[in-house]
């Protein structure tokens, strides 16, 4: 926070031109408090601000990972500077903003700070998804993520309020002694689905995803790839706190109701975004496709499948950002975001076309890549659970025709940038990338393969803060 | 470090090294990938000849732990199983780096995604991994992908690529939750298959939990084999891929399924084989039967050629589901000796196509006289499909016979039908078509293979195939024993045949 707004003052009296290399100071502050992150151990929780913020081993993890996704969308908006003409030091301040709502997400323990962080992070992209406020697309794309954020809100302080009502603490701890007593409450039982409505926008599950390709296109590709990786892991962070924390016998309950929406979700995202030819749009769908994988694993109910949600995000995470990275470099030359934008990428830079591939591979599941061992991981706890209920199987078969489907578009975008027809608008020049850039690509990359070839150290990781998890 | 880690290693670490060769450096390039896959041929052939057959386990075994939490280890060896699937994977990957001198465009991304797919299928052979098994082979498939859209042949090459992608994904997903389910009704809490055999042996796998494994396994990997119904990306797939890609693919990638129900199917779950094998049994006579008479109808060689790839994958099944010794001798036999045969016929098309830039039967006519040599080894190479004595697919075709015959009477006697008949039908009428008759005016100055380089590819597979024809030995006596162990577990109710006799 505190990092934000000395940016926000800073950028008033830097000289126009030099604003953009404030980024700079920025990356190389946020790297050090990433690297002192590591300095903490988190095996023995540490609570604050009156036992509604927690520091432990699930905390850490996606406290890490915001940082890691910051880290690189700054580098990223940097290299866009040009486009955010709005302002370049407010848009890092905004998304230092950003992060820090996801901070604070990470690590809720009350209702209060699950509303104050998501509300944060919420109004933050506000103004991110609006920033090319010159373009008509950005404003629509800014208009319609203040809708569903402002919906998304009623739910959540509606459901707040109910639960409030019928147990009379906010307090994740004190509200899990309280279940016993409460599991048979109507009232309070339709005030955790008002709730849980409210985070199912952020993360863009079924019904609540049709904001999500549209915000896609509209915004700013920075913006846009934030939104992919850091809003949706945020989301992910504070429901499994709630769901697994506060009230995990009714999470045991509900397991048909997690399966059948991500198998919804999942079918949702693949199927539509096979005709999409807007690359956003289609990173939109696929990351509605990618939140249903995720349910899945959610949907299993198990130590095993919180453990594979975390690993499957720190694979998503440098897979979608090293796609954001490509296509923005791509669709700042052209201003093009159709998929033709790609033709002859190989010729023009062959490190952004093998990016492409293998982030696009990374996200299709192809082996030996660190997707394919998040889905991998999911897979094996939802065979894990066949024996539990016959609906898993079906659920599994429904998730395979997903993966299937998905295969066809992101094979369809390596096809695009290896032997797509080119279209007029895109010459067929060199593509320049300045050192942050080409560091960022190199840091995504080195994150796929390494995590794909050596998962150990990502699984141990996960695994340790699955721990909130009570079943195996 | 085992000699198994070399053979699927240095294709993959010659990959890595092409990364950082500048695209304009093309003697390198080339120079590179041919020497990557010659050493690894040479230690397949030391690593075969090594071979002691008959001892127990695995011999040139390997073990690193990979994951620690899950069990999952590199682990290669070798047994009478692999060890000629691995020879004859070296063989052909050598082969096919050789023949792709026709590449002009784009060379060092074509060889590094070849040598991608060389290491990968090795080391899905030598893999003892379940995961790795998996693994490696989906490793073909970006490869596969990008080389049909790319170097591939024909107008509708984007649907070719897409249908094999997809197929084979769908073929790899019904395979991993199968082999999923394994390891967790196995309950050895590992992926090693070494591991797992050893549990099972104390507590076998309940029979209703076989009986649903299996033929997701089956299935599984019976996609990926071209197993009828499933098997119309092949043909389509073979046609359209540039010349490398169709022999590797037909001769090597296409045997990963058989060598998986072989390896993991057949040991681990033999009530469950025994309850599928009879459908198996009746599935594989679509494969030749069916399959062979599209062939008969194919005017274009290499869907004539593709068609004969997916028949001849209907001996292996056979040969699978006859559950004896002999049978599965010989099904192993027929993966070798087609592997080698599948390389030579593609790559004989491949050269003919860069010439003559049509593989229509009706075009061609009388090749025999301009190019002589070409012409010998495809007459060769059309009479080993038809399973004439002297070259490896009679060998491993007769065993198959031999073993089937007993469980199942009339799928053998329509399979040996298939076989002879509608085989010879269709070999013999390519080489009457295309090799004898009038030679049509375009096509006389037709140049032959000259130079020892160019005929080095074919010589070698073709050299191989006779081997293995004249002395099958080499290859049943290692194949006898292991396949003797896997049968172990399975042949409780029906006795194998007494052994071969060895030389």
């Amino acid at each position: 926070m505190g990092l934000g707004i000395s940016i926000l003052l800073l950028g008033l009296w830097t000289p126009e031109d030099q604003k953009r290399n404030l980024g700079y100071a920025v990356i190389l502050a946020l790297g050090m408090i990433l690297a002192g992150s590591f300095l903490l151990d988190g095996s023995r929780p540490l609570y604050a601000f009156g036992r509604m913020f927690v520091l432990d081993e699930f905390a850490l993890f996606f406290k890490r990972f915001f940082m890691v996704a910051a880290l690189i969308v700054l580098v990223l908006s940097m290299s866009s500077a040009r486009q955010l003409a709005g302002g370049i030091a407010e848009y890092y301040a905004f998304v230092l903003f950003a992060l820090a709502g996801m901070m604070f997400a990470a690590s809720v323990n009350h209702f209060a700070l699950l509303f104050v962080s998501l509300e944060l992070i919420t109004v933050t992209f506000y103004v991110l998804t609006g920033y090319r406020c010159h373009r008509v697309r950005s404003l629509e794309a800014g208009i319609k993520y203040l809708i569903m954020g402002g919906l998304s809100s009623a739910f959540l302080v509606y459901g707040m309020a109910l639960v409030y009502g019928t147990s009379g603490v906010l307090g994740f701890d004190a509200l899990h002694d309280q279940m016993a007593a409460l599991g048979s409450s109507r009232v309070f039982l339709a005030g955790l689905i008002l709730i849980l409505v409210g985070i199912a926008f952020k993360i863009a599950v079924v019904p609540f995803q049709m904001w999500t390709p549209d915000v896609y296109q509209g915004s700013p590709t920075p913006t846009a790839a934030f939104l992919a990786v850091g809003s949706k892991a945020a989301g992910f962070a504070v429901l499994l706190r709630l769901l697994f924390f506060a009230v995990p016998e009714i999470t045991l309950k509900w397991k048909l109701g997690w399966l059948a929406v991500s198998v919804l979700t999942i079918l949702y995202g693949s199927l539509g975004a096979i005709p999409q030819r807007n690359l956003s749009r289609l990173m939109g769908y696929s990351s509605i496709a990618h939140a249903g994988f995720l349910m899945l694993g959610l949907a299993t109910v198990s130590q095993a499948g919180v453990a594979a949600m975390l690993f499957y995000l720190g694979a998503y995470l440098f897979s979608v950002l090293a796609v954001f990275t490509v296509l923005s470099l791509v669709m700042e030359e052209a201003d093009v975001q159709d998929v033709d934008a790609l033709a002859a990428l190989n010729r023009r830079s062959p490190l952004l076309a093998m990016t492409l591939a293998v982030a696009m591979a990374s996200l299709a599941g192809v082996p030996l890549l660190a997707g394919f061992f998040g889905k991998f991981l999911v897979i094996k706890a939802v065979v894990s659970q066949f024996p539990a209920s016959p609906y898993y199987a079906a659920a599994m078969w429904a998730a395979g025709l997903g993966i299937l489907a998905s295969m066809y578009f992101y094979f369809g975008v390596i096809q695009a940038a290896f032997w797509g027809k080119p279209i007029p608008e895109t010459d067929n020049q060199t593509i320049a990338l300045a050192p942050p850039v080409r560091c960022a690509i190199y840091v995504c990359l080195a994150g796929m393969v390494f995590f794909g070839l050596f998962p150990g150290w990502l699984m141990h990781w996960a695994q340790q803060a699955a721990g909130i998890c009570p079943w195996r | 470090m085992s000699p198994l880690t070399y053979i699927l290693g240095i294709p993959l670490v010659a990959a890595v090294a092409l990364l950082f060769v500048p695209p304009t450096q093309r003697v390198t390039v080339r120079a590179l990938a041919v020497l990557a896959t010659f050493i690894t041929m040479v230690f397949a052939v030391k690593l075969f000849l090594q071979f002691h057959a008959g001892a127990a386990g695995f011999q040139f075994e390997q073990e690193w732990t990979w994951v620690r939490a899950l069990d999952i280890r590199y682990h290669v060896g070798v047994d009478g199983i692999n060890i000629g699937l691995i020879l004859m994977g070296a063989l052909v990957a050598f082969a096919a780096a050789c023949v792709s001198w026709d590449i002009r465009d784009r060379e060092k991304e074509f060889y590094i995604l070849l040598l991608l797919m060389t290491g990968g299928i090795l080391g899905a052979f030598a893999s003892l991994d379940l995961f790795f098994f998996y693994c490696f082979h989906e490793l073909a498939l970006v490869p596969t992908f990008i080389m049909i859209g790319v170097w591939g042949r024909g107008e509708n090459k984007n649907y070719a690529t897409f249908q094999i992608i997809l197929y084979l994904s769908l073929g790899a997903l019904v395979s991993l939750i199968g082999l999923l389910m394994l390891y967790l009704q196995a309950g050895a809490q590992s992926f090693d298959l070494v591991a797992i055999a050893a549990h099972l042996k104390q507590h076998p796998l309940p029979v209703a939990a076989q009986r649903t494994i299996f033929p997701l396994l089956l299935f599984g990997f019976g996609i990926l084999v071209s197993l009828w119904p499933f098997h119309s990306w092949a043909p389509l797939g073979y046609s359209a891929a540039p010349t490398a890609t169709a022999m590797l693919h037909a001769g090597v990638i296409k045997k990963f399924g058989l060598y998986g129900l072989i390896r993991i199917a057949l040991p681990l779950m033999p009530q469950g084989a025994q309850a599928w094998v009879s459908v198996l049994a009746w599935l594989c006579l679509g494969n030749i039967l069916y399959c062979g008479l599209v062939a008969m109808r194919q005017g274009d060689l290499n869907r004539l050629l593709g068609n004969a790839s997916v028949a001849h994958m209907g001996f292996v099944f056979l040969g699978i589901a006859s559950l004896n010794l002999i049978g599965l001798t010989g099904a192993v036999v027929v993966m070798v000796a087609h592997g080698l045969l599948a390389a030579l016929t593609f790559g004989l098309s491949g050269y003919l196509y860069q010439q003559t830039r049509t593989l229509e039967l009706g075009a061609l006519g009388g090749l025999l006289r301009p190019m002589p040599f070409f012409g010998a080894v495809l007459v060769m190479a059309m009479l080993a499909g038809c399973g004439v004595p002297g070259f490896g697919n009679f060998v491993g075709e007769t065993l198959v016979f031999f073993g089937a015959w007993k469980p199942f009477p009339l799928p053998t006697i329509l399979a040996a039908w298939g076989a002879l008949i509608i085989g010879a039908v269709f070999m013999l009428r390519a080489i009457r078509t295309m090799m004898h008759g009038p030679l049509p005016p375009a096509w006389a100055g037709l140049l032959d293979v000259k130079s020892l380089w160019r005929k080095l590819p074919f010589a070698v597979l073709l050299a191989a195939l006779l081997g293995l024809g004249c002395f099958p030995g080499l290859l049943t006596d290692k194949i006898q024993p292991s396949a003797q162990e896997i049968l172990k577990n399975a042949t409780e109710t029906a006795p194998g045949i007494p052994a071969l006799r060895s030389r």
